[in-house]
């Protein structure tokens, strides 16, 4: 906020290679991002494009072969609480109840104990599992589940919230009504929101930005600012227009390939 | 709690009129073979098919004289609780003892890949010896008595509570490490936050199949001239020709052991409460 031009995260050609028996896989390939705070950018592309990989990068669970990730500048080394995630399949701790997994990060960082009580009540009772709040993982539907691990983040003083296709697990319905929730969150929040998806209408309704990955090797294709008024109405022909446009970028490298 | 509150959950934990009878079903089906068993041995024992063993009445008298005494007055009359508190301290010191090292090495080999790669193979290579086969060295090692029943008691138990010690720290989830870093637990302190819950149930597992064992080898290990314990009223029994006094130091066997495995289910069912896979 102070200084608006430098970014809060920044990708800055980064490279990133596997050897995976005896073979060298460019996960990612010469990539360069920047992303603004508040903003909401999400990742698209078709399988093994690297995705997960930019991710667990920006995350600090991946070191890049090349290149640099930072954050405010300074480069990325280890994961922080600063930068949360969100896994797909939850990764909740199953022996804690949803209040104490809430309550995990705040403790861990030895948040005092009143304190961290308040923090964990609030974001409980902001992702609607006050009902819930001791019940345990198990107990719990796919949404519900995720909606912990979004509060858990939060309840952290995370800035920046990474998730990596966090609604693919869930049925349409639940997904719709925890995109929205997100958008809410995020839209009374400073949250900036990095987000990896399959779906092109979920990429399209939530984003800022949408940014087109394709594979062999990973890399960016384009990186498109989405300016459709918000809350974003899928059956519109803007919307359908974007849809299209997108869609013939993801599927371009197929083409490429080809000749 | 949170989740009684849905009317579903509600209706389900109302008193139907026949839950008392829902309550006793299992009871009863689980009391059918034993039954069965015990009208067959009675049949067998009236009609003479077999005249080595007692009758049902005949050892359950015997069983009254040996907890209470009062009617034969012999040897064994009264004596049960003397030899099952033998017993017991042998099964419970030898496993205490063998949860006291297999806990610490089990961690330390599941966690630390240099402890792994010492001293796993040579637990692999001992643990099919089975127990009873180091009966006769226990016996030179530590004599014949109480020492070596100690010894093999605490044998049985080691191996399944190191065994399953090491498999529950080195399966615990790798995204529960992502989660937890990203969450500012970092290095030692995911080791009691996240490792060590996460490899409870496994470490449950161990000490109820150590506990099992503790119980089966009791018996091996108390023929092996110790003066005291069940396992000693077993051998004598033999070696008397007094049949009845051998069931009777069985079905005390078989009941201490099966209380005991209670109490360890009932502690790991609250313990574990979170786990789907144990049930509470
Ligand atoms: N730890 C790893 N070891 C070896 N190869 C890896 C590893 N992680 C990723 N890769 C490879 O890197 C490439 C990119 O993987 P990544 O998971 O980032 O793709 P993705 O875009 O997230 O795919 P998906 O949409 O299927 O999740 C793939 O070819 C994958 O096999
Ligand atoms: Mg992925």
């Amino acid at each position: 906020m102070a200084e608006p031009t430098i970014p809060i995260i920044e990708i800055r050609n980064v490279t990133k290679t596997f050897q995976l028996q005896g073979q060298t896989i460019h996960a990612l390939k010469d990539a360069s991002l920047s992303i603004r705070k508040g903003e909401f950018v999400t990742l698209i592309g078709a399988s093994g494009c690297g995705k997960s990989t930019l991710l667990r990068i920006i995350a600090g669970f991946e070191k890049p072969s090349e290149g640099e990730a930072l954050m405010w500048g300074k480069p990325i080394s280890e994961p922080e609480p600063q930068r949360g995630m969100v896994f797909q399949d939850y990764a909740l701790f199953p022996w804690l109840s949803v209040r104490d997994n809430i309550a995990f990060g705040p403790t861990s960082r030895g948040v005092p104990k009143v304190q961290a009580r308040d923090t964990v009540e609030r974001f409980v009772d902001m992702v609607g599992l006050g009902r819930f709040a001791d019940a345990y993982p198990h107990q719990l539907s796919g949404g519900m589940r995720q909606r912990v691990a979004i509060a858990r983040v939060l309840a952290n003083d995370a800035e920046v919230v990474l998730m990596d296709e966090p609604f693919g697990a869930l049925d349409a319905m639940t997904r719709e009504r925890l995109q929205e929730e997100l958008l809410d969150i995020w839209a009374r929040t400073n949250l900036t929101v990095v987000f990896v998806t399959h779906a092109i209408e979920e990429a399209i309704f939530l984003a800022d930005r949408v940014v087109v990955m394709t594979p062999g090797p990973g890399r960016i294709e384009s990186d498109n600012p989405m300016l459709l008024a918000r809350p974003r109405d899928i059956a519109s022909p803007e919307f359908n227009d974007i849809r299209r446009a997108l869609s013939g970028k993801l599927h371009s490298h197929h083409g490429k390939k080809a000749a | 709690m949170a989740l009684a509150d849905t009317p579903q959950q509600r209706l389900a934990d109302m008193p139907a009129p026949s839950s008392w009878l829902a309550r006793l079903t299992p009871l009863g089906l689980a009391l059918i073979v034993p039954g069965l068993l015990l009208i067959f041995w009675h049949v067998a024992t009236a009609r003479r098919w077999t005249r080595l063993i007692p009758t049902p009445y005949e050892t359950a008298e015997y069983m009254v004289d040996f907890v209470f005494g009062g009617i034969y007055n012999d040897a064994f009359s009264a004596t049960a609780h003397i030899h099952l508190l033998a017993s017991m301290s042998r099964v419970y010191g030898g496993f205490g003892l063998a949860m006291l090292a297999a806990l610490p090495l089990g961690l330390l080999i599941g966690r630390i890949p240099l402890a792994r790669l010492t001293l796993d193979p040579f637990f692999q290579l001992m643990r099919p010896i089975p127990v009873t086969a180091w009966l006769p060295l226990s016996m030179i090692l530590f004599g014949l008595g109480a020492r070596s029943a100690f010894a093999l008691v605490f044998l049985g138990a080691f191996f399944p509570i190191l065994l399953n010690t090491i498999f529950g720290v080195k399966n615990v989830d790798p995204k529960l490490f992502e989660a937890a870093s990203m969450l500012g637990c970092k290095g030692n302190a995911q080791f009691f936050r996240v490792v060590l819950p996460a490899a409870l149930p496994s470490i449950f597992t161990g000490l109820r199949l150590g506990l099992g064992l503790a119980w089966f080898v009791i018996v091996v290990g108390e023929m092996t001239g110790v003066p005291q314990g069940l396992g000693a009223v077993i051998m004598d029994g033999r070696t008397l020709s007094r049949t009845e006094l051998v069931i009777c130091g069985m079905i005390i066997i078989g009941v201490a052991g099966f209380i005991s495995d209670r109490i360890v289910v009932a502690i790991g069912n609250r313990l574990l409460r979170w786990s789907p896979n144990h049930h509470g």
